[in-house]
């Protein structure tokens, strides 16, 4: 929740908070040829990231945000830090709350990390990922690249397609555009598809076929392949491209002016061809920009 | 040794008896002859006096892990929950697998556990399910079962061997029934609660499989079998089945898994984290009803305690189990005979001739020449349960806080009072 609390996940949030953060974030999207303002609303504020998982886009993404709303930041990778020393996580967590920044965002591979750190600490804290089971700026994020594209979420035909099973960025995803009633087609090979997905948000369906995901879709979101998470071998690259991939010749299946996203980083001939990544109908480029407006949003309203 | 357990309603469902009566222990046994006036009085008026209650399946954690529990706090914590007697799983450090430690566990409960102390020996050596252990040796130390409790021997010919060498000698093998291919990377039970808050999932199949496989060797073998913690429809089916086909078969289910669902349980709190792991509402029921028609003979609390520092992590770090002792007459009466599920005499069934039954001890019953066992509850009065009060040396409980209407009042083990409420 976007309170002292922090932001831990959507499925928490309601609606018209979830407006807010996303209005807020169109006011701080750059308008064209004009350098980002730097505010100082967080100014004195300090707000420690704290990445216990390799990232480069969510962690930098942070870093710029923060900074541009006039807080100092500091980013602590956990290799490098007292972690590899054995140090459990509330420990660490203890130790960083006792220099009193004023918040934290942290990535962890752990689902539920932030959740269990918020029980036992006084300290807003900004989920930037936990494990496989949310990543809320990712879909404040790409809901806001979305509403630059279409006026609405309500009734938008969503293809989330790959690692259902694994992927953080498809279950934020899943509540945030079931609370605005659009229709969320999830579809992925069988063993990262379970079928309890299909009763995680009301107006979610299940598909294990990429013609039939991509029908008249608006939005076509394609996901990483985790295969760090998974527990079985994996499915042959080649195997894989070949009926989840997306190319260029699926798009002819969406609307017409359908629009691609992967909230990356991407995987060229795994999950989208190359031709796809750099065609028109990729937003991916924006969506990173929008990260900094959205986490901008986020952080000002946590802590401004 | 001599104590007059005076004025309560005793129920007894080893004769049946169930009214206003006395109960007189003499030389710490059971007697029928008439007590002398200096006698020492327990007044029970008000109170329930049943046979001393037995929990099969406990984690004394000694010896290794004295950090987290050892065979005298343990024995405390089943004192305190109204316990007289409780057998003690063998994945200690080292594992109880030799007679050595058997006897190492029957010699140190003899000296500091208020309560009767009855090890299980492991089936495998370090519990590795390759090669057998000493059974023979433990069980002239005093094993009354084995098990490879929490590493379930995954090597169907291991186990099957390990049968027939458990029906030579007359005891019955305990499987902690699980796939550990189909339950690896799980954390909790897989359904919809798994896959929202993206956690690991154990399938309820992976208790399944094991069971089907253990009755199908327990039929080859003639061995008697137990399942430990049972945990799902089709367990508790299987095991009915196996019943009506005449197999020596028997099972237990904990108060956790007849108390809470996987919906009820707080996101990412270590303290419901245990395996099997809390099920769905339908597993829920069936095992409610297993209680209910006579399918289970055992409530036992598989009381795990783990320290403090071990379920301060990251969901998926902690260790699976939770305390249980002090709770379990106070879930049993709440979930179950307070909801007129089963009677107050079945209740006390399943807790005393149930497993005395299952490993032939000569407890669980109130006639002259048992052992001078008693447990005395009430019914009615309110209590909270405040984990930081415990007698167990863990925190781990998901009870803390729950409410309870009646509970353990006193425990007397051989004629003595060894734990009461005031």
């Amino acid at each position: 929740m976007v309170k002292p609390a922090g932001l831990l996940d959507i499925e928490s949030l309601d609606r018209t908070e979830i407006e807010a953060i996303l209005e807020r974030a169109r006011f701080f999207q750059p308008l064209s040829n004009e350098s980002y303002r730097r505010l100082d609303v967080l100014r004195g504020k300090t707000i420690v990231n704290l990445f216990f998982e390799a990232s480069t886009r969510t962690r930098v993404s942070f870093e710029i945000a923060a900074k541009r709303l006039g807080a100092d930041t500091l980013t602590i990778a956990a290799a490098g830090s007292s972690v590899s020393k054995g140090e459990s996580l509330v420990d660490t967590l203890n130790t960083l709350v006792a220099m009193r920044p004023n918040a934290i965002v942290m990535r962890h591979a752990a689902s539920g990390a932030p959740q269990f750190l918020a029980r036992h600490l006084q300290i807003p804290i900004v989920n930037a990922g936990d494990g496989t089971h949310e990543h809320p700026t990712q879909a404040l994020l790409d809901a806001r690249t979305i509403l630059d594209h279409r006026p609405g979420l309500g009734g938008l035909r969503v293809a989330i397609i790959g690692d259902i099973a694994h992927s953080r960025v498809a279950r934020s995803n899943v509540h945030l555009l079931s609370k605005f009633s659009a229709e969320i087609v999830l579809c992925g090979p069988a063993p990262l598809l379970p079928g309890e997905l299909a009763q995680l948000a009301p107006g979610v369906n299940l598909a294990h076929n990429m013609d039939e995901a991509l029908r008249d879709a608006d939005v076509i979101m394609m996901l990483r392949v985790q295969l760090e998470r998974q527990h079985e071998a994996p499915m042959a690259a080649s195997e894989y491209f070949r009926f989840y991939g997306l190319r260029l010749e699926h798009l002819k299946l969406a609307k017409p002016d359908a629009i691609v996203m992967h909230p990356g980083p991407i995987n060229r001939g795994r999950e989208l061809s190359s031709e796809v990544a750099d065609s028109q109908r990729s937003v991916i480029l924006n969506q990173v920009e929008n990260g900094v407006a959205v986490r901008m949003a986020v952080l000002e309203r946590i802590l401004g | 040794m001599n104590l007059l357990i005076r004025g309560g309603r005793l129920i007894d469902p080893s004769s049946g008896f169930d009214g206003i009566r006395d109960v007189f222990i003499e030389d710490g046994l059971i007697s029928d002859s008439r007590p002398s006036d200096d006698v020492p009085v327990l007044n029970a008026s008000g109170r329930i006096v049943a046979p001393g209650f037995i929990d099969m399946h406990v984690h004394l954690r000694e010896p290794g892990i004295e950090h987290a529990e050892t065979i005298e706090t343990g024995g405390k914590a089943a004192a305190a929950g109204g316990f007289t007697t409780i057998c003690c799983m063998p994945n200690t450090i080292p594992v109880n697998d030799s007679d050595t430690v058997t006897s190492y566990i029957v010699q140190r409960a003899r000296q500091v556990s208020p309560v009767n102390v009855y090890p299980i020996g492991a089936i495998t050596k370090g519990s590795k399910g390759e090669e057998l252990a000493a059974i023979e040796s433990m069980r002239e130390a005093g094993v009354v079962a084995i098990s490879d409790d929490g590493r379930p021997v995954m090597n169907s010919r291991v186990m099957r061997r390990a049968m027939e060498v458990a029906r030579a000698l007359n005891i019955p093998v305990i499987d902690h029934c699980e796939d550990l291919n189909l339950s690896a990377g799980g954390d909790m039970h897989e359904g919809v609660q798994s896959v929202r808050l993206g956690l690991g999932g154990i399938p309820s199949a992976s208790e399944d499989v094991m069971v089907a496989r253990d009755l199908l060797l327990a039929e080859l073998t003639g061995a008697r079998f137990h399942v430990a913690h049972l945990s799902t429809s089709r367990s508790v089916a299987m095991v009915a089945y196996a019943k009506s086909k005449g197999l020596q078969v028997s099972c237990e289910v904990t108060p956790h898994h007849f108390a809470i669902t996987d919906q009820e349980l707080s996101a990412y709190d270590s303290n419901y984290k245990m395996k099997p792991p809390l099920r769905c509402r339908h597993d829920v029921e069936a095992a409610i009803q297993g209680i209910v028609d006579g399918t289970i003979d055992a409530i036992a609390t598989d009381h795990a305690p783990h320290a403090g520092s071990e379920k301060m992590q990251e969901f998926e770090r902690c260790p699976f189990g939770i305390t249980g002792l002090e709770t379990a007459i106070g879930l049993a009466l709440s979930e179950l005979v307070h909801k007129n599920l089963i009677t107050l005499s079945r209740m006390i069934e399943l807790f005393t001739t149930g497993p005395a039954n299952i490993l032939r001890l000569n407890r669980g019953t109130l006639k002259p020449g048992a052992p001078g066992d008693v447990t005395v509850f009430d019914l009615d009065t309110e209590w909270t349960y405040d984990v930081q009060q415990s007698s167990s040396k863990s925190r781990n409980s998901p009870f803390h806080g729950r409410r309870f209407r009646g509970g353990p009042v006193a425990t007397v083990v051989g004629g003595v009072l060894v734990w009461s409420r005031e």
